[in-house]
């Protein structure tokens, strides 16, 4: 093994389909137009000298180091801004050349300091490269002159000095070591498309600045890393490189956080990770990462993960560690016996979206063919099952269409009920790229987010009433339909024409009309309208959407509104269109691909079936329940009745990410076993009777699948902590319950998944390594995969349109409940915040906070930063206020990442009709001036501190 | 919310209310395939006992599913 070494080719690719061919050094070079002299060159294996251009970046030529000759043209020009033409001939090396570049580093060399040996770029520094390159052995100005470098000259402040800035707490800028190339600055720009960083002052006082001359941390910026990526020297450094030192191998994996599945090279020093540096080959990031990929890894090796199994009888008795062995075997007793008094349908277990597909198949494997029922399900239920159902109900297969890379290729973006900026950011970064190009982007949501905030990007914004989305999509389909802006001709060849005649009859109804849904949704009629017109008639449509479309009582309605909508404009089936679920967790797409859902097997393909059942039965060597099991819901429900009395969950906070929480501890309370499968000791262990430890992404191989069905490997770079990865464990438990399961590595699981299921036929980790990366479906028709789906045709064969009638919530305000509560994630965590609330990150987001909008806060008497009761028909919370116009009024936002908040105290258990995804962004709450925690909130961590005890280890006295 | 008659009986007239806009008969049989494909048995055998035991709150469209529903099991 050794350091990955990616060709940093100067300037970014060009598109252009036309070739121009040229002569660099006496060779004839090849290559598309628009290309970059550098670029050129570096492709044909010769490296110009280069330090302010980086491939990731556009051409900027200040650094006047990468000067070429042309033959019969004058000067000197810089290779990175000039372009190829025909016929040129270009001399990298001459006399000339090496006299002027010399020069050139001589002078950047003066005003730097020369402390090579204990810097922490010694080994990574470009600049010391090109000093080498250049052949420069002098510096004839000496350093006594003005300059950066020194803090003192003359035995005087140096006013040009300015100290380190260690305000973010990854990364350092040290001023000192600044050649201002500003690729920091192009990449922020760029590469990021945040603008937190600039160059203040001209000539020899430029330097580069965060905003106002602010510190990074006070600063817009959002901690990305391409700055420190784009860095040629150590002035903007790691702060894992600073303390370890430069990594001596590196392996290419899959950051373990959000859907986008950014692809990292995990650089290491033996076991220990140096840092994870964003992968240019990834093709869901293409080399871009954020805050969490890039930097908030600190959680794999926290002193409070738990690294020894442990068990107990009640949940009231502190746990006892114990050997794997010890734990496994009590678990599967108590197991076999809730089995043997209750029955056989009275266990069940949840699958992990964070965990690996193998991981996954294996667990969904365990309960319908070792627990011999199909009581499975996994967290995708709380928040993209609706898209499973819309999306398999009007298309045919249950993902989105397209792959990342379409956006560049789409005219206008329509965001609905997503927040890509903080939950998904590079993609939202890929994203804003297109917009600051000239597309156009709708978001309808009922918070003024991030995306429509976004530095030189006009968002047209549809603020509606939580909860009434489908009236909102049903008035833009009534919009298109009535203006006549329907793609009649896509939709005659691709789709049902007389259910799309039943639908364009039932949306133009006059009570479907902006007009007409207007007191309902609070969306202005004309910018409704203006919205339609855009997205039926603007080109290119794509329409992306998050858990505020599926979180609701309607969610399964609107994903089918929203299929409904790219139907009728004829936005299917080509880049840069498509229906695009932006998936929350790393592997909820390949959780579901995996058969976790109880009426499904992987593939999702009916339990029923029986043509697919008895493959599975051939295969697995048993016979299987032909009965859909419980889903997450129907389990507690189940629970509290008595019927359903043991439960195994692997890497899920059920605790604190469901719904009502209250009625989730009494379903908890109520099992006589529950089995928690993870890296700490989270809310659901509060209540478990067996802890078994977990490893982390950077422990196992196995496989993630993205938001845009994209399968990607996860690379073991260390051995686990606990000592078994996810897999093994799941094998073992199998084995204590007399269910033998044999893999001896994940590639083996992934075979057999193949073997059962169509889509991944051709899916193999050979396959993987060799691509990089394939998206399902992925089989004999598509051997290399399926970037964009539904070309030429669905695949249910023609699209369905489906009545949406816009039903409102049962969740209502009234007097004692008049604000509509909605919920929502921020970019510097994660979800439960499991994992970052254990990193750094918690500087930026260190609690849960209210956006409340002035005008309720006032009626109030809230104050910024005031403690505030909140409270809803489930429950009641306190956490403290945040006096925003983001929201509207009559509308309040919190994030859910901290469990002294417990959100979800909070939200009710009313649930998404078809599949019970619960209503997490409507509750009906009343907000009050409180002066610190609820009752329930000391209780709640009075029972969490005292069920998290461990016992002391008792030595056996000689 | 809590006792689970009820429950079922809320959440199958919620299905109910998205399949009433296709009609009495595409209505009837939607609501019977979705609760036959997503239902666990015991949910499926709660609710048949409700029905028999008068159906109380069943919208009805959704107790002439069940009807049809209970008639294939």
């Amino acid at each position: 093994m050794s350091l990955i070494q990616e060709t940093d080719f100067g300037t970014p690719k060009s598109k252009s389909e036309t070739m121009v061919t040229l002569t660099i050094d006496g060779n004839q070079i090849t290559v598309p137009e628009g290309t970059s002299i550098m670029r050129a060159a570096m492709e044909a294996g010769t490296q110009i000298p280069k330090l302010c251009a980086t491939d990731m970046v556009d051409a900027f030529g200040s650094c006047r180091l990468c000067l070429v000759e042309i033959e019969g043209r004058a000067g000197t020009p810089a290779s990175c801004t000039t372009p190829v033409m025909p016929g040129l001939v270009v001399h990298t090396q001459s006399e000339r050349l090496k006299k002027l570049r010399k020069g050139v580093m001589e002078l950047y060399i003066s005003d730097h300091p020369l402390d090579c040996l204990t810097c922490a770029a010694n080994g990574d520094c470009e600049l010391q490269d090109m000093a080498g390159a250049v052949g420069l052995r002098d510096v004839r100005y000496g350093y006594e002159g003005e300059n950066h470098v020194f803090a003192k000259s003359h035995g005087c402040e140096n006013d040009n000095w300015m100290p380190k800035d260690e305000s973010n707490p990854y990364f350092t800028y040290d001023p000192s070591k600044c050649i201002v190339c500003s690729r920091c600055v192009r990449a922020c720009e760029e590469v990021q498309g945040t603008f937190a960083l600039t160059i203040s002052g001209r000539g020899f006082d430029s330097r580069v600045s965060p905003g106002m001359n602010e510190s990074f941390l006070g600063s817009e910026c959002v901690s990305c890393g391409a700055c420190v990526q784009a860095c040629p020297t150590a002035t903007l450094t790691e702060k894992s490189v600073i303390e370890i030192g430069q990594p001596e191998h590196s392996v290419v994996t899959t950051c373990a956080y959000c859907g986008v599945g950014c692809a990292f090279k995990a650089e290491m020093r033996g076991e220990e990770v140096v840092r994870m540096v964003p992968w240019k080959d990834g093709k869901a990031n293409r080399g871009h990462s954020c805050v969490k990929g890039r930097f908030a890894w600190g959680y794999t090796t926290h002193r409070e993960r738990i690294l020894k199994p442990m068990i107990r009888e009640r949940i009231e008795d502190p746990w006892q560690e114990v050997s794997w062995d010890e734990a496994l075997n009590f678990a599967a007793a108590k197991f076999k016996g809730i089995q043997q008094k209750y029955g056989r349908d009275a266990v069940g277990g949840i699958t992990s979206s964070r965990c690996t597909n193998e991981e996954t198949y294996l667990v969904q494997k365990l309960i319908r063919a070792g627990f011999g029922n199909n009581n499975v399900d996994t967290c995708a239920r709380v928040c993209h099952s609706p898209t499973g159902y819309g999306l398999s109900q009007t298309y045919g297969t249950s993902a989105g269409t397209q792959d990342f890379d379409s956006v560049e290729d789409t005219d206008v973006v329509l965001i609905i009920g997503a927040n890509p900026a903080s939950a998904h950011p590079v993609f939202a970064s890929r994203l804003k790229k297109r917009l600051r190009q000239g597309a156009k982007l709708i978001v309808i949501d009922p918070r003024r987010t991030e995306m429509v905030e976004s530095p030189h990007v006009k968002a047209l914004h549809l603020p509606l009433m939580p909860g009434t989305n489908v009236a909102v999509l049903t008035a833009l389909a009534h919009v298109i339909v009535t203006e006549g802006l329907a793609d009649e001709a896509f939709v005659r060849e691709r789709c049902d024409w007389s259910e799309f005649e039943d639908w364009a009859a039932f949306v133009a109804q006059d009570k479907h009309s902006p007009e007409a849904t207007a007191i309902m949704t609070g969306v202005d009629p004309n910018d409704l309208r203006e919205a339609a017109r855009i997205y039926a008639t603007g080109g290119n449509g794509a329409i992306y959407y998050g858990l505020g479309v599926t979180e609701h009582s309607q969610g399964s309605t609107t994903v089918i509104a929203i299929a409904n909508l790219a139907m009728a404009t004829g936005n299917i089936g080509r880049p840069g269109v498509g229906v695009n679920p932006l998936r929350g967790q790393n592997n909820v797409q390949g959780s579901c691909d995996m058969g976790s859902f109880p009426h499904e097997l992987p593939g999702y393909r009916h339990i029923a079936g029986d043509a697919v059942r008895e493959q599975f039965e051939a295969m697995w060597n048993v016979k299987l329940n032909n009965e859909p099991g419980l889903r997450i819901p129907n389990m507690f429900d189940a629970a509290i009745e008595g019927s359903f009395m043991g439960l195994y969950v692997q890497g899920e906070d059920i605790l604190q990410s469901d719904p009502n929480t209250k009625h989730v501890v009494a379903a908890l309370s109520a099992m006589e076993c529950v089995i928690v499968h993870d890296l700490f000791l989270n809310e659901t262990a509060n209540y478990a009777h067996v802890f078994l430890p977990g490893s982390t992404f950077l422990e196992k191989d196995g496989t993630f699948t993205n938001a845009e069905r994209r399968i990607q490997r996860v690379r073991k770079v260390m051995t686990p902590l606990n000592g078994y990865a996810d897999w093994e464990v799941t094998i073992m438990l199998g084995k204590a319950m007399g269910f033998t399961m044999n893999y001896s590595h994940p590639s083996e699981i992934m075979d057999e998944i193949a073997a059962l299921t169509p889509t991944f036929a051709g899916v193999s980790y050979a396959k993987l390594d060799e691509l990089g990366s394939v998206q399902w479906p992925c089989n004999e028709k598509a051997p290399e995969g399926t970037p964009v789906m539904h070309i030429g045709g669905f695949v249910r064969g023609k699209g369905k349109f489906i009545l949406t009638e816009y039903i409102a919530t049962d969740e209502r305000t009234g007097p004692r409940y008049p604000l509509l509560l909605t919920t929502g994630r921020i970019l510097s965590q994660y979800n439960v915040g499991a994992q970052t609330r254990r990193t750094e990150n918690v500087v930026w987001h260190a609690e849960d906070r209210l956006e409340i909008h002035p005008h309720d806060a006032e009626q109030r008497g809230v104050r910024d930063g005031d403690w505030v009761r909140l409270t809803s028909r489930a429950g009641e919370t306190t956490l403290r206020a945040e006096i925003t116009d983001r929201v509207a009024p009559g509308v309040v936002y919190t994030t859910f990442h901290h469990p002294d908040t417990q959100a979800n105290v909070i939200t009710t258990d009313f649930s998404d009709w078809a599949t019970n995804c619960p209503e997490y962004k409507v509750t009906a709450v009343q907000i009050s001036p409180s002066n610190g925690p609820s009752d329930w909130q000391k209780a709640y961590d009075e029972q969490a501190r005292n069920s998290r005890r461990i016992a002391p280890v008792v030595e056996a006295a000689e | 919310m809590s006792s689970s008659p009820d429950k079922l009986v809320y959440m199958a007239n919620q299905i109910g209310k998205f399949f009433q806009s296709q009609g009495h008969d595409r209505a009837v049989q939607g609501i019977s395939e979705h609760i036959w494909k997503f239902w666990d048995p015991r949910m499926r055998k709660q609710i048949f006992a409700h029905l028999d035991a008068g159906g109380a709150g069943l919208e009805p469209d959704v107790r002439d599913a069940l009807l049809k529903l209970k008639l294939q099991a």
